[in-house]
């Protein structure tokens, strides 16, 4: 089963919510966690897993030979991202604007453009006390995570719990990281803030037919506005969390909520429990 | 003309908190929302709307069912795997046109794509460009450009001091599209391992597009000890820690009221938002007022 966490807006617990789900679910079943906001990840802040091995992760650019190339410019006309342009005798790329679809080398006449590698990130795996890891890291000044992030999702091996830890936002990143989920946890604060990105996210999940839920984040502060939407949309809220400052100072430190507060253990396992029976509910449906 | 980019790298350390207070202090000022996949400044500045433009952006393939023969090269050269069973997942597929070329009964055309709206609206504290890219849409770089670029025009139409937008998180595509060209970066972090984390990732963009940066510790004294090691980190990094805001819930309930902090409250978290402003607007040299 794959559960993504999500959030709209960034901060309200993503990376709390993914880690603890983890460790409470890995003594019953085998779990790996993808920390697929490959932007800016922080997972192995709080698992300080131990990697043991890794792969770059490559986009395609095209790469010119000057021998065969007539300069007719198709490669240039077929670019939609302007990666290529043709100037006189003079074939220019863009390689950091080149999405790797492949058309310039295919089209080109004269087949003079092959394919070369370009880094754009990292992906790494390993394992924290039982949990198995991966996550990606785009190189700093990178703008493509999508490449990165599939990359990420191409290591979780079927079986098991897969528990992915998704980017802040509704865009390409976060859609993604969610495609193939079960599950969509989204992560949020009684805010009109947490309330506006909610409901962006909500919208983002339905818009790829996942089933979701809520997970309401600091409660105790702000106001009722989640909640009354959650309510009236008929989307369940499975579990809260309080706002309390030794919660956000063990975080702080990187210590994951069930280890400095093992009493949380029992919660996580009632969640993915909740989580179960929705995903099972479905499916059911789904085959009738 | 000054443009202030307000980044973190993580989400949620308190940069539209701190955007929204900095609309109330600086005069002379255009504002914009650059997080035009999840913004929220609207909700702290009470906009209305003056203009509505659609953002076209990108392209679609689109199948003829009744031309298509169903050969399959697309599906087989789509390295999005945005074709199969002869339909395209208008989600996955990335507009590249790579299949409308090779079809060999020309039976796929692409589409333009409504991808969002940007809006050009009044406040009480001056004119606000936001965005609002469509769920699950490409191209939040392009539609970042174009906020900014409006931005830029109506700060030059009515001759004011400063734009100051509104990041995204993260350090990608729209981040550099938000950062590439402006005067100074603010950097919202917070005392988190996490926020440390990120805030160096993010110090390493503005550093590779030449951009100088600021840091602001926000909630500074949920961990002193992390706050110390950042002031020493960015000491080391050449970059100087403008503010420590302390940790106080006045700022959710500003957020709840709609307005922004300094606006709300007297209190210390104010009075540190004008401190720095104080201390920004010296720095950017121009009309500083604050």
């Amino acid at each position: 089963m794959i559960i993504s966490i999500v959030s709209g807006k960034g901060g309200t617990g993503k990376t709390l919510v993914a880690t603890s789900l983890a460790l409470s679910l890995k003594d019953s079943h085998k779990v790996v966690i993808l920390d697929c906001d490959v932007e800016e990840p922080n997972d192995h802040i709080l698992l300080k897993p131990v990697i043991t091995g890794s792969e770059p992760v490559n986009i395609q650019v095209p790469g010119i030979d000057e021998k065969k190339c007539t300069y007719c410019g198709k490669c240039a006309k077929v670019c939609v991202y302007h990666a290529i342009a043709v100037l006189g005798n003079h074939v220019l790329t863009f390689p950091q604007l080149c999405h790797g679809c492949g058309a310039c080398s295919y089209l080109c006449p004269e087949k003079a453009i092959s394919e070369e590698p370009r880094q754009t990130g990292v992906v790494e795996w390993g394992h924290s006390d039982g949990v198995g890891f991966v996550h990606g890291i785009l190189t700093v000044g990178e703008a493509m995570a999508p490449p990165v992030i599939r990359k990420v999702k191409e290591h979780a091996n079927g079986n098991g719990i897969v528990i992915r830890d998704v980017s802040p936002g509704t865009s390409c990143p976060v859609v993604e990281s969610i495609k193939g989920s079960d599950f969509c946890l989204l992560v949020t604060e009684p805010t009109p803030f947490g309330l506006n990105d909610l409901a962006l996210a909500v919208e983002t999940v339905r818009k790829l037919e996942i089933p979701c839920g809520v997970v309401l984040n600091r409660a105790g502060v702000g106001n009722a506005g989640v909640e009354e939407y959650c309510r009236k949309e008929k989307i369940p809220i499975l579990f809260t969390i309080p706002l309390d400052t030794e919660i956000a100072r063990l975080y702080s430190r990187g210590i994951p909520l069930v280890d400095g507060m093992p009493q949380w253990k029992n919660r996580f396992g009632q969640l993915f429990d909740r989580i179960k029976e929705i995903v099972d509910e479905r499916n059911r449906g789904i085959k009738r | 003309m000054r443009e202030i980019v307000v980044l973190s790298g993580k989400g949620g350390t308190g940069k539209t908190s701190i955007v929204g207070s900095l609309a109330a202090l600086a005069e002379r000022k255009v504002l914009a929302d650059c997080d035009v996949d999840a913004a929220v400044l609207h909700l702290l500045l009470n906009p209305s709307v003056k203009q509505d433009n659609e953002f076209w952006s990108g392209q679609v393939a689109h199948i003829d069912p009744d031309k298509c023969n169903q050969c399959g090269l697309c599906q087989e050269l789509c390295r999005f795997h945005a074709i199969r069973d002869f339909q395209v997942d208008s989600v996955s597929c990335e507009g590249c046109g790579f299949c409308s070329h090779v079809c060999p009964v020309e039976a796929i055309t692409m589409k333009e794509n409504l991808a969002g709206h940007l809006f050009v609206s009044e406040t009480r504290y001056g004119p606000l460009v936001h965005a609002r890219l469509g769920i699950a849409q490409e191209n939040s770089g392009k539609l970042v450009a174009q906020v900014r670029q409006r931005a830029k025009q109506i700060a030059q139409e009515q001759n004011l001091d400063y734009i100051i937008s509104d990041g995204p998180p993260g350090i990608g595509c729209p981040v550099i599209s938000s950062l590439s060209g402006a005067s100074l970066a603010l950097l919202v972090t917070e005392p988190t391992l996490s926020g440390m984390h990120d805030l160096e990732r993010v110090i390493g963009v503005c550093r590779h597009f030449g951009v100088p940066a600021l840091v602001c510790i926000n909630k500074y004294d949920l961990n002193e000890e992390n706050t110390r090691q950042i002031e020493a980190h960015c000491s080391v990094q050449g970059v100087d820690v403008v503010s420590n805001i302390p940790f106080d819930n006045v700022v959710t309930r500003s957020i709840v009221q709609g307005v922004p902090v300094v606006d709300y409250s007297d209190g210390r978290v104010t009075r540190e938002i004008k401190r720095m402003w104080g201390i920004l607007s010296a720095m950017l040299g121009n009309g500083s007022r604050g």
